[in-house]
């Protein structure tokens, strides 16, 4: 059933009678949450979606179509296997090299003159318009957060694919 | 291959360009290195590299278009064929990295005629390329270094991406994929218990420091090697600006401060220190390698502060290179086990120094 407000499944019901009428109020989480009503607890491997990732439910954990790393391998050793582990992995080492670079997020300096197989710019955008949903469907807003960052920073259509300028933002 | 030739490590005699006395700033600052990480753009990174990928990569790198002026003189060290005797002799001459060293895939090594410049490939990424030139003289490095980037680029599909830059197998080298390193001689900041503030201030700045060997090495001998760490959101010229303008002529300061206050108000101490350590290494029948790094750090500042003028700098400063073990196994024998090899070392620095 969904929100009386809205097209979102409803997570709060009540049945209010009142002067002999009987009213029900169906609410999601933001309507309830407006509302003044206290949410339910969420299960735990949904609260611990961001430090627990295992025991999450979903889709199985990427695996590099470039050298077939995995996750996994990755927090491992720490190091990348390839170029494309780059997208594949994104929203994982984004975080993480922001912090290994005092919060600096795009690259400043000089870059190749030529590239041989420059980004498939198109394809990227849309792979990160699909995890962007995913990631707000599932409500995992920090990380849609960085997706729409990413997005903005690649620019709109056709920007500078493989001039070796850095897009700018 | 541009008349490059193969060779082994054995080639390398001169003992290194750092090596040279009255370098620029030189009484505090050894070398000056920059190190630029490239990798191959459709090939894994070396570790998921399968051997005959990783040959590939060797053979791609040695066709492509080095500078006429450097590929004459270009020897190729295969580190699959080298003995660990000569492997070693390439760290010790930090011309590889010891992890370069000991790994067993397919890796090699280009270095100059001079010795002032190597390439490894198929160290953690692709390439890895340095210039290293003794005293204070990062800003010229870092324009050699380039000069060799921009043309391997010719050549060569370099992995990069418009937000991240240079794309590297740890993502801490990613954006310029740069390393601008100084080896400091630090013994009056050491003696005076200041380092730790270096320490502190270095980490404040996002700077890594280092021992003699760099990552995960001891500072022997009052050694320190001081680096960025930051490589992303920043351009090449104002991490260079940052570096060599600010950070490094900060500490050369603060060390030469400390070494004058130490000659002022603790002249005996001092004097006391760079005499005991010549003694030492002029009498003693066994040196170990720390101890003798130690003993001709303190000698080295003696002579930077004129306390004495025994022995020459550039005498000290090649010990400091022939009493590490490969150097030393060079000249007394391969096959000394640890004890013959420090009497072995003792025996030669009483020989240089004058000793009985």
């Amino acid at each position: 059933m969904n929100c009386d407000h809205c097209d979102k499944p409803a997570v709060v019901h009540e049945v209010v009678i009142k002067n002999g009428a009987k009213t029900e109020v169906h609410l999601c989480q933001a309507h309830a949450a407006m509302a003044g009503y206290v949410p339910e607890p969420q299960p735990l491997n949904v609260l611990l979606t961001n430090i627990a990732p295992a025991a999450r439910k979903g889709p199985p954990a990427p695996t590099c179509p470039g050298c077939t790393m995995t996750l996994a391998q990755f927090r491992q050793h720490g190091q990348v296997g390839c170029e494309q582990c780059y997208e594949v992995f994104g929203a994982v080492l984004e975080p993480l090299i922001e912090r290994a670079h005092a919060g600096r997020t795009h690259h400043a300096g000089r870059l190749p003159r030529r590239r041989a197989a420059p980004i498939d710019l198109r394809e990227l955008r849309m792979r990160l318009v699909r995890e962007l949903d995913e990631a707000v469907a599932a409500e995992q807003y920090e990380r849609a957060a960085r997706l729409r960052d990413r997005l903005h920073g690649l620019g709109g259509e056709g920007a500078t694919a493989g001039n070796g300028e850095p897009l700018k933002e | 291959m541009n008349g490059s030739r193969t060779g082994d490590a054995g080639d390398l005699r001169s003992g290194g360009p750092w090596l040279d006395a009255g370098s620029p700033d030189g009484d505090v600052v050894i070398s000056s290195r920059v190190r630029l990480a490239r990798n191959l753009s459709g090939f894994p990174f070396p570790r998921r590299a399968t051997a005959p990928q990783a040959r590939e990569v060797i053979e791609a790198v040695r066709r492509a278009a080095w500078p006429d002026d450097l590929a004459s003189g270009l020897i190729w060290v295969g580190m699959n064929d080298a003995s660990a005797h000569e492997r070693d002799l390439l760290v010790e001459r930090h011309l590889i990295s010891r992890q370069f060293a000991q790994n067993e895939a397919p890796r090699s090594v280009a270095v100059s005629a001079d010795e002032s410049l190597s390439v490894m490939v198929n160290e953690e990424d692709h390439l890895r390329m340095q210039v290293l030139l003794p005293g204070f003289r990062l800003v010229e490095a870092y324009q050699r270094v380039r000069r060799l980037d921009e043309q391997l680029e010719e050549s060569l599909d370099i992995a990069a991406h418009p937000r991240w830059g240079y794309l590297t197998a740890c993502p801490t080298n990613v954006g310029c994929g740069i390393r601008l390193s100084v080896m400091l001689h630090l013994p009056g900041l050491r003696i005076t218990n200041e380092i730790e503030r270096v320490r502190r201030a270095a980490k404040d700045l996002h700077l890594a420091v280092r021992g003699f060997y760099g990552e995960g090495s001891e500072s022997a001998g009052d050694f320190y090697q001081v680096s960025n760490q930051v490589t992303l959101g920043i351009s090449e010229d104002d991490l260079l600006a940052e570096f060599a303008e600010r950070v490094v002529p900060e500490v050369v300061a603060y060390e030469r401060e400390s070494r004058r206050l130490l000659a002022e108000r603790n002249a005996t101490l001092l004097d006391d220190r760079v005499f005991r350590s010549l003694g030492v290494l002029r009498s003693a029948r066994m040196l170990g390698l720390e101890e003798s790094m130690k003993l001709l750090s303190r000698l080295r500042m003696g002579l930077c502060l004129r306390r004495l003028d025994a022995v020459p700098m550039e005498t000290i400063n090649r010990l400091f290179l022939m009493v590490q073990p490969a150097h030393l196994r060079t000249v007394a024998g391969l096959d000394l086990n640890d004890d013959q090899l420090r009497e072995a070392r003792a025996t030669m620095v009483r020989k240089i120094l004058g000793g009985d």
